[in-house]
């Protein structure tokens, strides 16, 4: 009986139903609590992972709500965007979706985005915060502004000349302003028209598809995305660090580089591909006219590894986040060799690899008197009423060398088109400096050689910054005369015919 | 003698007049219409950019419905709470407005038309039950016929075919309905009634086993056989929900009546073996408990999305304050969107902000059904009026519980808020009784004052 309490009014004193009713409202209103806690949980302490998660559509929902912001060429835009009708409202469309897929990339409901379309998403998207005039109220009352616009630094000229220049080989194209760092052309084919699978149909699947499954790579970005050896082309920058550090101090003298040259530590010769090489006592300028591996590989290795590093990194090389604001792979110059490896990575071979946006960088550095600048893409962001959100300023990447030896390399380069084995990139009108390669590779050198030519341009008589520099590469062609000189320097003289408008 | 308590009222302490309080109910029935109406025109600015050419009209259905029922109230039961009428007309208007908004994100016949017919029924029967039941305490006189009419009605759905995996709907040409629904008021009245009557044979008599008291049978046994029949009619029938929500209502009423915390431990133990049982023999409830405990597991297993997954997603969209009505993506749960996950809807779109509201409406609700239960004087009205209210309480913990993943989805309808006739019916029909139970609780005893 010790459990019964004498003061309850219920049946032989157990409590009545004004205690046991209001123990049950306090239970059911405990049910209530434990709800608004889950509620809580769910709603705050949860939300970011859940609006995250990969099977939650919103967020390509709220991003394909509205029509995305444009990228532009000049003035005028590259893209577009299309009501779909479905539940994402709206979808990419490209005006030259080959022409520019190597800059702009794709905006795919149902793959994503890459290369501008990825970096600028937020601005495209219009989630960037700085397209807000009131973020704080934005964000309280989920207001989502159009998306602004992104204006490329492309010329659509040297793109046009680009793609045409390189038409069904594969291969890429960089062309750089030297004295800003603007790229104007940025070029990689095969190409892919990123509006076909920009929805997310059952076409925009097969599409991708066929494009994922082609042996040609069509969607590989070849200008930035892939590295090739660079070859002769790199024999500019073993120019550069030889007269940089005074291993060469006159161009026209002769270097003392022996004819043949045994690489240090090893039995063997380092060969060269014409006869004219072929001599002891060759000067500098000689030696890149008929770009001779034996002296440019001794003058490597008189240089030094620490010197050839130092040069190659104030080019772009071994930089693993060269973002313009689209990361580049990392081009490859080894920090650490032995001679014979260094006499060879001195003429672009062994393991230097480069993409040709680091080598129409090694061009635009020499043109712009050593000065290196750091490549960009895009111009400015605007939004949607054409107000800028940000503009885009020259930045100097490195100095490279001290503007007397960028005179003297561009010396050396105007020689090679003048004289040498650059001749298929003149000009009439306009002083071209340049430098062929002719890069081997693949199990005994059995692969198609890499053409390469880079090489600036300036109008004749002038005094200025070369305006346009530019790297070629030609991969895999089906021509017979696989040289840089053959293949690649064609393809840059019409870029550069392009920019100059001759 | 009056033992001291707050709901005793004392003879001796000198008369004042009770107020009616029917102008604070008048107001506050204006203010849940006029948020019903901004509800409806935010929609259509979020959607269409323009306050929606039909606004007035809606507002003036609404208005026409809620103070035909105020009237009622005002000359019939003068001193009925005043927060029970304002509340429903609050959580039936947010409904409208929500399942008008889901009407424009999905195809086929729209159902915040027929739901506003379903809530003007709902509303005539309000203002029939507060017209025609002058005393509720004459209800116990069918208390017995009552359950067997609600036994039938459960059973009834087993002729028909079942409806997403449940028989529990009639369905006859275009009408459909829940008889689950109506059943549950029919079985709080019987329980209230029987437990009124034997109240004090349940709670003194019977065998003592360790620390509890138990009953005999002969006085268990009707109460036990009904909701045997219930229980067992609901489990063939797959209708989780209800089942849960009969035998919560249960423990909970046979506990207020004869406080015996023994009734608790026992409903418990029964449930869980019932609940391992079900759980184990129907592959419905299965999956229900798999889901429940990873409501992730079928995006990480690569078969997309489940349903309880896109209303957590639609929950956590919404956030602290919510998209905005209208410029949610609910849609996305798919299938019941309008009624077992219209929470999700109200959580997306309105934020935790508005979802904690609508709970808390609720809980004024629940408190307020309860309250009226204290405060009244026969051991029916209390037991019926705390019953009716725990009904609403369990209802509102198994739906929200089920949509946020807090317990296994059941299936079963918001109240007064989601998609479903019988339901809205039902909800307008329970807080009637309730309005006319409080008027009797609050109204001045003849004689005094």
């Amino acid at each position: 009986m010790a459990r019964i309490r004498p003061r309850g009014n219920g049946p032989q004193g157990l409590p009545g139903i004004s205690v046991t009713g209001r123990r049950a409202a306090t239970f059911c209103l405990l049910l209530v609590a434990a709800l608004c806690a889950q509620a809580t949980r769910v709603q705050v302490f949860e939300a970011q992972d859940l609006n995250r998660n990969s099977a939650n559509q919103r967020l390509t929902v709220e991003r394909y709500g509205q029509p995305r912001g444009d990228i532009l060429v000049g003035a005028d835009p590259v893209t577009g965007s299309q009501e779909t009708g479905g539940r994402y409202a709206y979808k990419r469309t490209y005006t030259d979706g080959p022409l520019y897929a190597a800059v702009t990339g794709y905006a795919s409901q149902a793959y994503g985005t890459t290369q501008l379309e990825g970096t600028e998403d937020e601005l495209l998207t219009g989630t960037d915060g700085r397209l807000s005039g009131w973020a704080l109220w934005d964000a309280i009352t989920r207001r989502q502004n159009p998306g602004g616009d992104v204006y490329t630094t492309l010329d659509r000229a040297a793109q046009e000349a680009a793609m045409r220049g390189l038409g069904t080989q594969k291969g890429a194209v960089a062309a750089i302003e030297p004295a800003t760092g603007r790229i104007l052309a940025l070029a990689s084919t095969p190409s892919y028209d990123p509006g076909s699978f920009a929805g997310s149909s059952a076409a925009d699947q097969t599409a991708w598809n066929r494009l994922q499954a082609d042996a040609d790579e069509p969607m590989l970005n070849r200008a930035l995305r892939q590295t090739y050896p660079p070859g002769s082309t790199f024999k500019v920058v073993t120019a550069a660090a030889a007269l940089a550090n005074g291993v060469v101090t006159d161009p026209d003298a002769p270097t003392g580089a022996p004819f043949p040259y045994v690489m240090p530590g090893t039995t063997t010769p380092l060969v060269n591909d014409t006869a004219a090489c072929d001599r002891p006592g060759l000067s500098l300028d000689a030696a890149m006219t008929a770009s001779c591996n034996s002296v440019l590989g001794y003058l490597g290795v008189r240089t030094g590894l620490d010197r050839m590093v130092a040069m190659a990194e104030g080019f772009g090389f071994n930089d693993p986040k060269l973002d313009m604001p689209v990361r580049p792979v990392r081009s490859n110059f080894d920090t650490g060799m032995n001679q014979s490896q260094l006499a060879l990575s001195s003429i672009g071979q062994f393991d230097t690899a480069a993409t040709p946006l680091v080598m129409a960088m090694v061009a635009a550095g020499v043109a712009n008197n050593g000065t290196v600048m750091r490549p960009q893409l895009v111009d400015r962001l605007t939004r949607s009423d054409g107000t800028t959100v940000e503009l885009m300023r020259p930045q100097v990447y490195r100095k490279a060398m001290t503007p007397a030896v960028a005179g003297q390399v561009r010396k050396l380069m105007t020689d090679v088109v003048e004289n040498g084995t650059g001749g298929n990139a003149r000009i009439a009108g306009a002083v071209v400096g340049g430098k062929t390669g002719t890069a081997q590779h693949g199990v005994g050198n059995s692969g198609t050689p890499y053409a390469w030519f880079v090489s600036w341009a300036k109008p004749a008589g002038s005094d200025v910054v070369p305006p346009v520099a530019v790297a070629v590469v030609v991969a895999d062609s089906d021509a017979t005369d696989v040289t840089g000189g053959a293949l690649a320097a064609p393809i840059a003289r019409s870029v550069m015919r392009a920019v100059l408008g001759l | 003698m009056a033992t001291p308590s707050a709901v005793t009222r004392s003879a001796d302490r000198p008369a004042r007049p009770v107020p009616t309080r029917r102008t604070t109910e008048l107001v506050l029935v204006l203010a849940a219409v006029l948020a019903a109406v901004f509800g409806y025109v935010e929609v259509g600015v979020n959607l269409d950019g323009r306050v929606p050419a039909d606004a007035a009209q809606y507002g003036a259905a609404l208005g026409v419905l809620a103070l035909a029922a105020h009237a009622v109230v005002r000359w019939r039961a003068r001193y009925a709470d005043p927060l029970l009428l304002p509340i429903a007309v609050l959580l039936n208007g947010l409904g409208l407005v929500v399942i008008y908004r889901l009407d424009r994100a999905t195809r086929g016949p729209g159902a915040a038309s027929t739901q506003l017919l379903w809530s003007s029924l709902g509303v005539a029967l309000f203002i029939a039950v507060v017209l025609l039941v002058r005393d509720h305490r004459r209800l116990q006189r069918y208390a017995y016929l009552g359950a067997l009419v609600a036994l039938v009605l459960l059973v009834l759905p087993i002729f028909f075919p079942p409806v997403y995996g449940s028989r529990i709907w009639i369905v006859i040409g275009p009408l459909s309905f829940q008889p689950g629904e109506f059943a549950k008021i029919l079985l709080a009245v019987f329980f209230a009634a029987y437990l009124a009557v034997h109240r004090d044979a349940l709670a003194l008599t019977g065998r003592r086993v360790w620390r509890w008291q138990l009953p005999r049978g002969r006085v268990l046994g009707p109460v036990l056989l009904i909701w045997a029949a219930f229980v067992g009619v609901l489990v063939l029938e797959t209708d989780l929900g209800t089942s849960l929500l009969f035998f919560g209502l249960f423990v909970v009423m046979l506990y207020v009546a004869t406080a015996r915390t023994g009734w608790i431990a026992i409903g418990l133990a029964l449930a869980a073996v019932g609940a391992v049982a079900v759980g184990w023999l129907s592959p419905h409830v299965h999956s229900r408990v798999t889901d429940w405990l990873d409501p992730l597991g079928s995006i990480t297993a690569g078969k997309g999305a489940n349903q309880i997954a896109q209303s957590l997603f639609a929950f956590a969209w919404g956030g602290e304050l919510g998209t905005g009505l209208g410029n949610g993506h609910s849609v996305l749960i798919g299938f019941a969107a309008k009624s077992d996950f219209i929470l999700a809807t109200i959580g997306e779109e309105l934020g935790l902000t508005g979802l904690v509201a609508v709970f808390l409406l609720y809980a004024v609700l629940i408190s307020r059904g309860f309250r009226t239960g204290i405060a009244l004087r026969d051991p029916f009205g209390r037991l019926l009026a705390i019953g009716l209210a725990a009904i609403v309480g369990l209802q509102v913990f198994v739906v929200a519980g089920g949509v946020l993943a807090l317990i296994p989805l059941t299936g079963m309808t918001m109240p007064f808020i989601a998609q479903g006739g019988s339901s809205v019916v039902t909800n307008w029909i329970i807080v009637a009784l309730l309005v006319r139970m409080s008027d009797d609780a609050r109204r001045p005893a003849p004689g005094v004052g």
